[in-house]
């Protein structure tokens, strides 16, 4: 291994590893049961909902090489099959790969 | 130490039919082939999906490395797209604290904590004791950090066969299996604006701020839900 490679992962993992240990630190003093429990309940559903909905629309990496229009399609499409199928998670996720794949060979 | 029991009932998620195996699995296959191709020997690729393991994380780690970013440049882009774990750990561990666990258990498997893993416990936790619920989350925690580590090894060997149509579709798969687990999670009003809300503020924040745009999105659409859901309980 490179010492450099070694050295942005290890600096990786810190940063990483900090909000979850800050997390727990904070979490003692915390019942599940109060007003701030809810309150964080809330931030972390909305700054996840925050995240994905980013990369849908400001993707980095591959996804940016699809069209937003593609994109949208294969969501919704997605959360239309998640409904159809009862809530099984694992026909959208494999519907979408097959679904953006072919449409983004086919838009090109 | 770990109640085995509890934790393969809770390893044994990733059998189910909410599995974020497929997910997570395509995921890390990319992050595996973008890692190669970056320069990473099969060593350091699974070294840092085994000590990272959140991937919003590796992939700004990626982007920071090909613009040579500086090691404490990485550390705050890092950090602050990683800042979400914060909330999601203060909005999980008092579920699962109990006084007759060791204190290690916490700090040690707070690790575990990735959207994946997150969604499941949350949503299966009120089905165990919560004494028996830090074995239970272990095991969960357990199942999808192996499912991250082996899909980074097979998207390392497999990176020459992933053509770009292919790394696309799999881009995909982690927002859809996320985006449909969020909006199944979407039961009570606060979790349901808190979703909704993050959902619109967080793109629309990035116009101000594309680094902040999470945690500014998600802290103004969280507390928005929170004061609404409280008003209507009242």
């Amino acid at each position: 291994m490179t010492s450099s490679i070694v050295l942005v992962i290890l600096v990786t993992s810190f940063a990483t590893y900090l909000s979850r240990f800050l997390g727990v630190v904070s979490s003692e003093k915390i019942k599940e049961t109060s007003k701030w429990f809810r309150w964080f309940n809330c931030l972390a559903y909305s700054t996840l909902a925050a995240l994905i909905a980013r990369t849908i629309i400001f993707p980095v990496g591959a996804l940016d090489e699809a069209s937003y229009l593609v994109r949208f399609i294969v969501v919704l499409a997605s959360l239309l099959i998640f409904y159809l199928t009862k809530r099984n998670l694992v026909y959208p996720t494999v519907f979408s790969v097959i679904f953006l794949s072919l449409l983004s060979s086919f838009y090109q | 130490m770990v109640n085995s029991k509890y934790f393969f009932q809770g390893f044994s998620c990733i059998k189910r039919m909410d599995s974020p195996a497929i997910a997570l699995g395509c995921c890390f296959i990319a992050i595996g082939a973008l890692l190669k191709n970056l320069g990473f020997s099969i060593q350091e690729s699974i070294f840092s999906t085994l000590l990272t393991y959140a991937l919003p994380g590796s992939l700004v780690m990626a982007e920071s490395l090909l613009v040579g970013a500086s090691l404490i440049n990485i550390f705050l882009a890092v950090w602050l797209v990683n800042a979400r774990l914060y909330p999601m750990t203060v909005a999980l561990m008092p579920l699962l604290m109990h006084e007759s666990q060791p204190r290690w258990k916490y700090y040690l498997s707070c690790h575990f904590i990735a959207v994946s893993a997150w969604l499941i416990m949350k949503s299966n936790h009120e089905k165990i004791e919560k004494e028996n619920r830090i074995d239970f989350w272990i095991g969960i925690g357990t199942a999808t950090w192996s499912v991250a580590i082996i899909g980074t090894i097979i998207g390392f060997i497999a990176s020459d066969y992933l053509n770009k149509d292919m790394m696309i579709g799999l881009a995909i798969v982690n927002p859809v299996y996320f985006a449909c687990m969020m909006v199944g999670a979407m039961k009570t009003i606060q979790v349901t604006l808190s979703v909704i809300l993050g959902a619109i503020l967080g793109p629309l924040f990035f116009f101000i701020s594309p680094e902040w745009s999470i945690l500014f999105g998600g802290f103004t659409a969280g507390t928005i839900a929170f004061f609404v859901g409280e008003l209507n309980d009242k």
